[in-house]
């Protein structure tokens, strides 16, 4: 099997998430090779098969959203939302990555070797994401479930309203948001990050990282508690 | 000499007034509730149709063909959906409503030959199968949103907004938050659950259009996208919603209603239906798209009457919620089970309400078994009872929409139009920019009576 | 809610192709911003004591036919001057050596229906209704030449699509601005900038946002200091990219929900709402690319 390129200069990108959804399952080519990507949006979005995706540029908005099951390497920056809402398989940008990056992910790997923006990780449901750089302000907003790795440091209001997902940040923490508060690292906690910087192919000493948790204040309304709503 | 008792109550500090200022002063926390405003709102009932008699021909009312037959989706996708009737069931979610009430919604939809829609939460097995047109929301929370979901839809309705609260987010209570409910939302159980009011990755109409877009690539330009907005900037908000490339826009009115909220927002934010409609078409109007975008709407939609007005004032299809879960039983004194009628009196009183007055799905003990996770109160709705019920009100309702159709002289009930109206009040005159009955006179448009 | 894109050129010798590397920019801001399309460009300052203010004839019937020579002899006639004049249609760039405010009271009652688009030393403006495309090629944009420019793309959200509410929005002189985003309290800045004596033209909000700033300038602030009392007082979501006579300046608010991107070479700073404005740039692959951060000024000088 071949590797197969399409050139987003002379081909819509219709085309090659066509190819991708109908014809990637049936199993061609080994690999799809993506060139001249210029910040076009919805790049390989909805794949549902194991298929692995290599684009050499940089994406604009929803990059990967919504994957299954693929394997998907930005080799430049990602745009809003990349790997948005994706359910498995893995999203790994080379460069840095814009807002909401695995905005909703419910499963899956989102690796991001440079910064991340504002809200990366908001709504997460399950999804991992580790950043080798930093995150912006609001990240992991209203985060149901899944881990953070931040090897770098975290902008405000990091982990507000936050329920059951975990992020573990190495850096400085401008702030924390409400319902949100650092504990004391595990075990498990270090087998997790030590794990995850691993899949993401990044070398940090586990044991320098922050554990951070949701308090589960705000999960029952209290008039008394003075609750930041 | 004999006292009397001279009592007289302030006009803005009413009993109503001082009972809320009490609630506030002993809770420290806003009111929340269900269903939509109560306040008293111009509506369809201020409107009446110019039957035919000597200057238009009447069709006769059994015989003669009308046609119901309704479109959405016509502008991009490659599979638009297709019904029988223009009256569609609005996105509820399973969580607010139990799992036998979305299976009842689906059930009574397909027979009719029209769509349901999910809601906040994702989508049911049940609703799934027992749906033939099945309409699937894309909300700022995302729970249980599922690509598998988006390709097993019939169409994806992205929501930016609902009539009863315009700005806000969704709501759960803890005692709805059920161990599958939760499990759907990816939520720990009995969490008050708080959604957010923002969509997490766009923000404006330049984003959405790329998130339409993204929901295209992704159902490879099969499927209908609709938009959601709740009424306020109606006239601004539906231009956008066509430039971010929708097949249809729903507008949702301030009568919509909600299964949890707080009340400030369900009678302070929006605007009526009547006022939200008429700006909505023209709207579309002025982008020269009326018919190439179609337009939903909803929000206090009850009647055949309301349907006819609101096609007539330029709506392509309406939406019904609060009239359909009415239908299957909300708000009744009875509940059917096993084959008998069983009071739910009491049930409604222990929640402070009554048959009549009930605004507590947020509770989740809702008494006749709709708006529930109860395991017992939900057996109080079969969905075999549901579905009838609500079949036969969707066909009153398609019935009364092609009777009143015929005696304004349509073959077709989307021939129905805003001439054929007249106004009973100045406000519905103003606000639906139709003439006081009896007069040429629109209020705010020029020229006299 | 709109497509922005700035460029500003560090080699003397790009100057003469500014308006090359910038057209590709702003077409690729068309969905962003489909209905109407502007461009504020700064050239080499005029000497102290010239002006030029940029005019459009389009809001009246007579658009591209209108008078412009006509329009310099009566000027000539009534005020004794001689402008310099430079026309495409139903734009123009008068140039005059006396005070730019006389002129423009003396066209206000002359020529009420001509639009004043910008005034300055160094700044012209071009703005009108269509799509990015032709609105460029209107103006033939791809041969402007300058130092630094800002443009913009609309997609209208509360008021009309009209060529007076397309942006770049300017006030005072050399000073203008872009917008993309929603300000959420433009009438409440608007109520408060009247009493001052400040003139609105168009129901716009970045027109709003760009008065007060301006006016801050005036009253004193530096940039920094104006900007920062924007951040407490224009409430919104917000990208606002301006541009000086040597300097373009950017900001975001808190949320940063809107989308901005940079990329920085030797040559030029390179600003858009979205990458693929600026994927066609020469040395684009060794820019260094990166996102301005919310509530952070950036200016780059020229």
């Amino acid at each position: 099997m071949e590797n197969l390129t399409f050139d987003l200069s002379e081909t819509p990108v219709n085309t090659l998430n066509h190819y991708l959804h109908h014809e990637a399952p049936k199993g061609g080519a080994r690999k799809i090779i993506v060139t001249h990507p210029d910040g076009a949006h919805n790049i390989a979005v909805g794949l549902d098969c194991p298929v692995e995706v290599e684009i050499l540029g940089h994406v604009g908005y929803y990059a990967g959203g919504m994957n299954k099951a693929a394997r998907i390497v930005i080799e430049g920056s990602a745009g809003t939302g990349v790997g948005e809402n994706m359910m498995s398989g893995t999203v790994h940008v080379r460069g840095f990555a814009s807002n909401g990056a695995g905005a909703s992910a419910h499963g899956g790997l989102l690796i991001i070797d440079g910064d991340a923006g504002l809200r990366c990780g908001i709504s997460l449901k399950g999804g991992d994401i580790v950043v080798g750089g930093s995150v912006g302000s609001f990240s992991a907003f209203m985060a149901q479930a899944g881990r953070m790795v931040i090897c770098g440091d975290a902008g405000d209001a990091l982990g507000d309203s936050l329920y059951e997902a975990v992020l573990y940040v190495k850096g400085n923490i401008k702030s924390l948001g409400a319902d949100a508060r650092i504990e004391p690292l595990a075990d498990a906690d270090i087998a997790a990050v030590s794990n995850l910087l691993q899949q993401a192919g990044m070398d940090h000493a586990p044991r320098d990282f922050k554990r951070v948790a949701s308090k589960r204040e705000l999960y029952h309304w209290n008039a008394d508690a003075n609750q930041e709503y | 000499m004999e006292r009397h008792l001279t009592l007289e109550e302030s006009y803005g500090y009413d009993r109503k007034t001082l009972e809320y200022i009490r609630k506030a002063a002993a809770h420290g926390l806003y009111e929340i509730r269900g269903m939509g405003a109560k306040r008293k709102l111009p509506n369809f009932d201020d409107l009446v149709f110019l039957g035919a008699s000597m200057s238009r021909y009447a069709l006769e009312g059994y015989r003669e063909k009308c046609v119901t037959r309704t479109l959405l989706g016509t502008r991009f996708a490659k599979k638009p959906v297709e019904l029988e009737i223009p009256i569609t069931i609005a996105g509820m979610s399973f969580g607010a409503l139990s799992a036998n009430v979305k299976e009842a919604l689906g059930r009574a939809a397909t027979e009719v030959g029209t769509s349901t829609t999910t809601g906040d939460g994702g989508m049911t097995q049940e609703e799934r199968q027992s749906s033939k047109t099945l309409i699937y929301q894309c909300l700022p929370s995302r729970y249980g949103f599922n690509p598998d979901d988006v390709r097993r839809a019939d169409a994806i309705e992205v929501v930016i907004g609902q009539g009863a609260k315009p700005g806000g987010g969704g709501m759960l209570l803890g005692q709805k938050v059920s161990a599958r409910v939760a499990g759907m939302r990816t939520l720990p159980a009995g969490v008050d659950q708080r959604s957010a009011c923002r969509h997490p990755d766009w923000t404006g109409p330049d984003d959405l259009a790329i998130k339409i877009q993204e929901l295209r690539e992704m159902t490879d330009w099969e499927k209908p996208i609709y938009v959601k907005v709740g009424a306020t900037r109606t006239f601004n908000d539906v231009k956008l919603a066509v430039h971010s490339g929708a097949d249809v826009v729903v507008v949702d009115g301030m009568q919509g209603g909600t299964a949890a909220t707080q009340t400030c927002f369900i009678e302070h934010i929006g605007i009526p239906t009547l006022a939200a409609l008429r700006q909505a078409v023209e709207a579309l109007e002025d982008l020269d798209m009326k018919g190439k975008v179609q337009l939903i709407i909803s929000g206090g939609i009850r009647s055949g009457p309301d349907v006819a007005k609101a096609l007539a004032m330029g709506a392509d299809a309406v939406a019904i919620g609060q009239g359909v879960m009415i239908a299957l039983g909300c708000n009744g004194d009875t509940y059917r089970q096993n084959g008998q009628n069983i009071s739910a009196v009491a049930d409604y009183n222990a929640l402070g309400a009554a048959p009549g007055y009930c605004h507590h799905c947020h509770t989740g003990q809702c008494p006749v078994g709709i708006t529930t996770q109860d395991e017992i109160l939900e057996q109080r709705l079969e969905p075999a009872i549901g579905a009838k019920r609500l079949k036969n009100y969707l066909k009153t309702l398609n019935m009364e929409l092609t009777t009143i159709a015929r005696a304004c002289g349509k073959q077709n009930v989307h021939h129905l139009e805003r001439e054929d109206l007249a106004a009973l009040t100045l406000e519905a005159a103003a606000m639906a920019n139709v003439p006081l009955a009896g007069t040429n006179w629109v209020p705010g448009r020029t020229g006299g009576i | 809610m709109c497509g922005i894109v700035g460029l500003l050129v560090k080699t003397p010798a790009l100057r003469a192709r500014l308006g090359e590397l910038m057209a590709p920019m702003l077409i690729g801001m068309t969905e962003r911003g489909p209905d109407s399309a502007g461009l504020a460009v700064f050239t080499e300052p005029l000497a102290d004591g010239a002006r030029k203010i940029s005019l459009y004839s389009g809001l009246i019937e007579d658009d591209d036919d209108f008078n412009w020579q006509g329009m310099a002899h009566e000027m000539k006639e009534h005020l004794g001057i001689d402008a310099t004049l430079k026309t495409t249609g139903n734009h123009a760039i008068l140039g005059v050596s006396v005070d730019p405010e006389m002129v423009k009271r003396w066209l206000k009652e002359h020529h009420p229906g001509l639009f004043v688009l910008s005034t300055g030393k160094s700044i012209d403006l071009y703005k009108d209704i269509g799509a990015p495309a032709e609105v460029a090629d209107r103006y033939n944009f791809s041969k402007l030449k300058g130092s630094h420019l800002v443009g913009h793309t609309r997609m209208a959200t509360e008021s009309a699509v009209t060529p007076d509410r397309a942006h770049p929005f300017t006030a005072g002189e050399d000073f203008c601005l872009v917008h993309n985003g929603s300000l959420s309290n433009p009438n409440g800045i608007r109520r408060k900038l009247e009493p001052r004596g400040i003139h609105f033209e168009t129901d716009n909000d970045t027109e709003a946002a760009c008065r007060f700033l301006e006016w801050r300038l005036r009253e004193g602030d530096d940039l920094e200091t104006a900007l920062k009392k924007g951040f407490e007082e224009l409430d919104g979501f917000y990208t606002f990219l301006m541009g000086t006579k040597d300097a373009l300046a950017l900001i975001r608010d808190p949320f940063a929900c809107k989308p901005a991107v940079v990329a920085e070479t030797g040559d030029y700073v390179a600003i858009a709402s979205e990458f693929r404005s600026l994927a066609h740039l020469p040395g684009i692959e060794n820019a260094h690319v990166f996102e301005p951060a919310p509530e952070e000024m950036y200016v780059w000088k020229i």
